[in-house]
């Protein structure tokens, strides 16, 4: 027990929790990301994660083999992202629109694979790293962070609050809103729902283009790496409430400390492990999630 | 100003609508009266574009509707104020009138639309931050007043707007259909509150199973006999 107050009062401790917290920002992201276009269109993109890795390696390609700067690099990454999104939009979730909601996790699960498939064929399975290294601070004698992890929190942050502005302030934020909450008048406000759709497609894929770029600053990028945080970001919207922003952004901290915590105590893996029970349960006992509205 | 010729119309395979025509001038307020079911709303959705339709033109001041995109419609002039209000429940008061406000051709006029509004309904100002969903059945038809007519339009469209509403509050809601009146808006109103109807408007239509029956200023169906039997009870 004295062990575990140590444990508790250490400063390795708070290290965690900062951590969890820089994590938390790019989960908020992610799923800002993938809770905006179901919000907005109805179909969760299962293949959101696979945009993350095309965009992770866009800007290795941009940066390392033709030698781009970083930021512009990350510029391109972000552009092209958005791009697929819209593309994705009109070539697959258009045709699947108002179906039943299987078909649409088959059509878009299909994309997944498809996408892991072509960037094997393409790049390989080897893993590639940016090769960037933002080395850390340190903030107390004992307490080091990693600046490519800040970097990551503040940009994130900087979106979220950024998307917050645009949904609130803007016409079109204000559509976007209001489309989720009432689909089929619409066209009484004078909104054309499709160019709406493909319009949020883009900026969801923008958002998974700018966490790549996140991402890629920390991690290789190799065919499956959507794999590592694809699950984690579709937990966290549920357990938000799909299509529930807010919800989204408090169950991305919750999710990222459960992770640092657990990882803390144990091994890295049991943090996700804890993460994962910590769903499970949540799911039983509330399974619109934890945040969901009373309708 | 707004013509409806031979209209038929309704959803997918079932047609709710048969041969309608109907026309309204500018200035005036027109009723289209009925039972439950006897096809008022597809009329009404027909109208602005929410449904195609299957025969006859709609035109708004020789435009015809069919010829645009159905969510270009409400630049032509036309609002339409839906059955059971369908504000965006989780907005402010003010962010349903900025939605309401969409559209390009509207966005400059902004400000002053909502002074407009604000005024008409001193209420939604004092509320301008509410979120619409918590608020009574009377505050919302307001709200969903005030947001057609932000655009400014030529003619409202209202789709039973006295529709579970308390009888004081239905009350008030003539009441400013009379004022909105006054102010020189053409109206087409769809109710089943049929006498009270009668009193703010100046002519009406009797639909029955989708076919136009009957139309008349509004003293000659108050006079009918048969009306007054089977929708007034008196």
């Amino acid at each position: 027990m004295t062990e575990f107050m140590d444990n508790l009062f250490s400063v390795f401790f708070v290290e965690t929790l900062l951590n969890g917290l820089l994590y938390g920002g790019v989960l908020a992201l992610l799923s800002l990301g993938l809770n905006l276009i179901f919000g907005v269109i109805d179909v969760v993109w299962i293949c959101y994660a696979e945009l993350v890795m095309l965009g992770m390696y866009t800007i290795y390609f941009a940066h390392v083999v033709y030698g781009l700067p970083l930021i512009p690099a990350a510029f391109v990454g972000v552009l092209v992202v958005a791009v697929l999104g819209y593309v994705l939009h009109r070539v697959v979730i258009a045709h699947v629109l108002g179906k039943a909601p299987i078909n649409q996790l088959l059509a878009t699960g299909g994309v997944l694979f498809f996408l892991q498939s072509i960037a094997t064929l393409f790049f390989g399975v080897e893993f590639l790293s940016l090769g960037v290294s933002l080395g850390s601070f340190q903030i107390t004698e004992d307490i080091y962070l990693s600046k490519s992890q800040f970097v990551a929190f503040v940009v994130a942050a900087a979106a979220v609050a950024g998307m917050y502005l645009f949904l609130s302030r803007s016409y079109m934020g204000a559509a976007i809103r209001a489309i989720s909450q009432d689909r089929d008048i619409m066209i009484l406000m004078g909104v054309d729902a499709n160019r709406l759709y493909g319009l949020t497609s883009a900026i969801g894929g923008g958002l998974a283009g700018l966490a790549a770029c996140l991402l890629a600053l920390q991690f290789d990028v190799h065919p499956f790496v959507g794999i590592s945080f694809g699950p984690i970001v579709f937990m966290v919207c549920v357990m938000g409430g799909l299509g529930n922003l807010v919800g989204g952004f408090i169950a991305a901290f919750v999710f990222a400390e459960l992770i640092a915590i657990g990882g803390y105590f144990a091994d890295l893996e049991w943090g996700t492990v804890l993460a994962f029970c910590v769903f499970v349960i949540t799911m039983f006992i509330r399974p619109e999630g934890l945040f969901a509205r009373k309708s | 100003m707004l013509v409806l010729n031979d209209v038929t119309a309704g959803y997918g395979d079932f047609t709710a609508l048969f041969n309608a025509s109907i026309d309204v001038n500018a200035g005036e307020a027109v009723a289209v009266i009925g039972p439950n079911g006897a096809g008022k709303s597809t009329l009404m959705r027909a109208i602005s574009g929410m449904i195609p339709l299957k025969g006859g033109s709609i035109a708004m001041e020789g435009q015809a509707i069919s010829e645009i995109a159905p969510h270009k419609i409400v630049e032509l002039g036309i609002a339409h104020v839906p059955e059971n209000r369908r504000l965006f429940p989780r907005m402010s008061v003010e962010e349903n009138l900025r939605v309401g406000c969409y559209a390009k051709p509207f966005r400059a006029a902004f400000e002053q639309r909502l002074e407009f509004v604000y005024e008409l309904f001193p209420r939604m100002k004092e509320r301008r931050n509410q979120l619409a969903g918590t608020m009574s059945g009377g505050e919302q038809q307001m709200c969903a007043i005030g947001r057609a007519l932000m655009s400014d339009p030529k003619i409202l469209l209202m789709d039973e707007p006295s529709a579970g509403l308390a009888p004081v509050i239905v009350q008030q809601v003539f009441e400013l259909i009379r004022k909105i009146r006054a102010d020189g808006l053409t109206v087409l109103i769809v109710e089943q509150n049929v006498q009270q109807v009668l009193k703010v408007v100046d002519r009406a239509y009797l639909l029955e199973a989708g076919t136009i029956r009957h139309s008349g200023s509004s003293e000659e169906l108050l006079g009918s006999e048969d009306i007054r039997k089977a929708y007034i009870g008196v």
